[in-house]
């Protein structure tokens, strides 16, 4: 156990120290890529929090994103906020709508709990639109790069973008971590494995997984935020269904229930749509063949099939 | 045109809707009935049936109805056995899981649009309409004392929508009668509602699965054929569907047949209707709303008597 945590350890800390360092040696167009994959990464965590660590499948994360996102640039867009208020905004949205999303859609489990958030997100991307007067809809808006400096520094800069797009990876990573150490993370990996028998145990099953509910869709929020600080714009297309489905791709291929497995997914799908919309106008094939494939042959996803095969000890 | 005529046309617009989601969320309900999964990718079977019946339609040639019954035969087969053949070598393989599958038909959903989008292209097309004749309605209006019949200028329907509410009634009576009166219907209740006890009795369960699957994408299929010729083939088109049907389901009870034609017609009916009357972004909000909350509240659906 303590070696494992030891390698554990150095394992998370040498990816952060790589992904620190490779920033000097990349080219610029990839140093962007691997910027907004790290964000990406964030809500790929996120996610996994909800379905790889309590084992509830949501559809409806987009929701969180774009309550993250959208808190965020409003107050700047509507409120002439300082990005880091701002910020804060963007969590505080994420956290609300992420705590009454929960309430409700806890009631139902199984199907009905995927159908529920779906719906609901469905609903959240079309009030976006519906409020087209401060959202611009479908179209967006862009943040200037006047409004993107935060504390003097300015954002929209490569380099300042990258490092924290990693700030923030990091500390995605980090929570996951720590939660798992805590005894609510191993409730709620307790609940995964057999929900019923955590209830028999007394665990107050309801406000376990409200806990996750929260905790992900504040991780989503934050990094929807972050997204729309970085890269300056926010749209409803962030909304969508397919920004519900992408953190679900992701996290299956990386390897849900792995602190790992989010990175590893965004990063190796990213590349896979980069490389493949470079074919094809159809990109969208790639990620539906991967999912297919995925289910059908890597349940576990990759960093699962590593841990399943070599080291026992991935958190 | 006044209140009176107006709300009739829209009931009639309203009901050819119906009419198609029918059809559409029967197949939908058929599939999570018996097999206990829901299958996302069902709208895209939808927009297959569309795009099939224009390739169908314009590769027969000749007058419009010989192209368009051919369609009306062949789309909602070969979607049929697509369909069958995707259950065969995917979703057997995650052995009808019930988030897996959703995970996987999510897969097909991206596989078949986009591989629609690289073969047929993004351009919406028409089929032409087997016969279309305009047909005025008249309405009553009282006029010094006395009633009388009059035609108000813009209330019309036309025949083919007229015979596509009844084709839709025809299907649906077939659906009934080949699950309640035939064999094979008798089989798949049987695995319905018990899939251990069918499997010990003989019945090759996975067979019912393929041929269940098949059967509800082919009725989205047929669904489309029916609607091409008043919408037109895109590859697209299946989103609305999909959640249309989804929404009849959920509020006609998760399986429940008679509970899905009811709500079919219900939501096909106010929909026509609500989006005379209100924007139909803000019409879509308060339906998606009302599904999520009818399952959180009320999973067994407004007309369902069993738990999801």
């Amino acid at each position: 156990m303590n070696e494992g945590l030891g390698k554990s350890a150095a394992l998370h800390v040498g990816l952060i120290v790589v992904l620190a360092a490779i920033q000097f040696v990349l080219p610029e167009y990839h140093q962007g890529n691997l910027a907004r994959i790290m964000v990406l990464a964030g809500y790929a965590a996120g996610y996994n929090i909800l379905f790889g660590y309590t084992g509830l499948l949501s559809l409806g994360h987009a929701l969180f994103f774009a309550a993250g996102m959208y808190g965020m640039g409003l107050s700047i867009r509507l409120l002439d906020a300082a990005p880091a208020p701002a910020l804060l905004a963007g969590l505080a949205a994420g956290a609300v709508v992420s705590l009454v999303i929960g309430v409700l859609a806890l009631r139902t489990a199984g199907v009905a709990f995927m159908i529920v958030t779906l719906m609901f997100a469905q609903a959240g991307y079309l009030t976006i639109l519906l409020m087209g007067a401060y959202t611009r809809g479908d179209e967006g808006f862009v943040i200037s790069q006047a409004q993107r400096v935060m504390w003097g520094i300015d954002l929209s800069d490569p380099v300042n973008r990258y490092y924290a797009a990693l700030i923030l990876f990091a500390a995605c990573l980090l929570v996951t971590l720590r939660l798992l150490r805590t005894r609510f993370g191993r409730a709620l990996i307790a609940i995964r494995e057999n929900e019923e028998r955590a209830r028999m145990l007394g665990y107050d099953v309801f406000r376990l997984k409200l806990g996750a509910v929260v905790i992900s869709g504040t991780m989503s929020a934050a990094s929807g935020a972050a997204y729309g600080l970085l890269f300056g714009y926010a749209g409803a297309g962030f909304a969508s269904v397919q920004y519900s489905i992408f953190p679900l791709l992701w996290v299956l291929l990386g390897g849900a229930g792995t602190a790992l497995g989010p990175f590893v997914g965004t990063l190796f799908m990213f590349y896979l749509i980069d490389l493949s919309s470079g074919l094809t106008t159809a990109y969208m094939l790639v990620a539906g063949v991967v999912l297919v494939l995925v289910t059908l042959f890597a349940p576990q996803g990759l960093a699962g099939e590593l841990r399943r095969r070599a080291w026992r000890w991935l958190p | 045109m006044e209140f009176g005529p107006y709300l009739l046309l829209a009931s009639l617009e309203g009901a050819v809707t119906a009419a198609v989601l029918a059809l559409t969320a029967v197949g939908l309900s058929l599939v999570f009935g018996v097999m206990r999964v829901v299958n996302v990718a069902h709208g895209e079977f939808f927009m297959l049936g569309a795009v099939l019946a224009w390739w169908i339609a314009t590769t027969v040639g000749g007058h419009p109805a010989l192209g368009f019954a051919v369609a009306l035969v062949v789309a909602p087969l070969i979607v049929g056995v697509l369909a069958a053949l995707a259950d065969m070598t995917v979703l057997k393989r995650v052995a009808y899981d019930p988030e897996r599958t959703i995970v996987a038909t999510i897969g097909l959903l991206y596989i078949i649009q986009q591989v629609t989008l690289m073969t047929y292209g993004p351009e919406a097309r028409p089929v032409e309409p087997p016969f279309n004749h305009r047909l005025a309605i008249p309405w009553i209006e009282r006029v010094e004392g006395s009633w009388q019949l009059y035609y108000p200028w813009g209330l019309s329907t036309t025949s083919y929508k007229l015979a596509v509410i009844g084709a839709a009634a025809v299907v649906l009576l077939g659906v009934w009668a080949l699950l309640a009166r035939t064999r094979i219907g008798l089989v798949m209740r049987a695995t319905q509602l018990d899939r251990d006890m069918a499997t010990a009795f003989g019945i090759p369960v996975e067979r019912v699965y393929a041929l269940v699957f098949g059967l509800g994408a082919a009725l989205a299929a047929l669904g489309a054929v029916l609607v091409v010729p008043i919408q037109q083939a895109h590859y697209l088109m299946g989103g609305d569907p999909l959640l249309l049907s989804f929404i009849v389901v959920i509020i006609g009870g998760l399986g429940s047949l008679p509970g899905t034609v009811a709500a079919a017609i219900l939501i096909g009916l106010s929909d026509g209707i609500i989006s005379v009357f209100f924007s139909p972004t803000l019409a879509k909000i308060i339906a998606t709303l009302l599904v999520a909350l009818v399952l959180v509240f009320r999973p067994q659906g407004l007309f369902g008597t069993r738990a999801a």
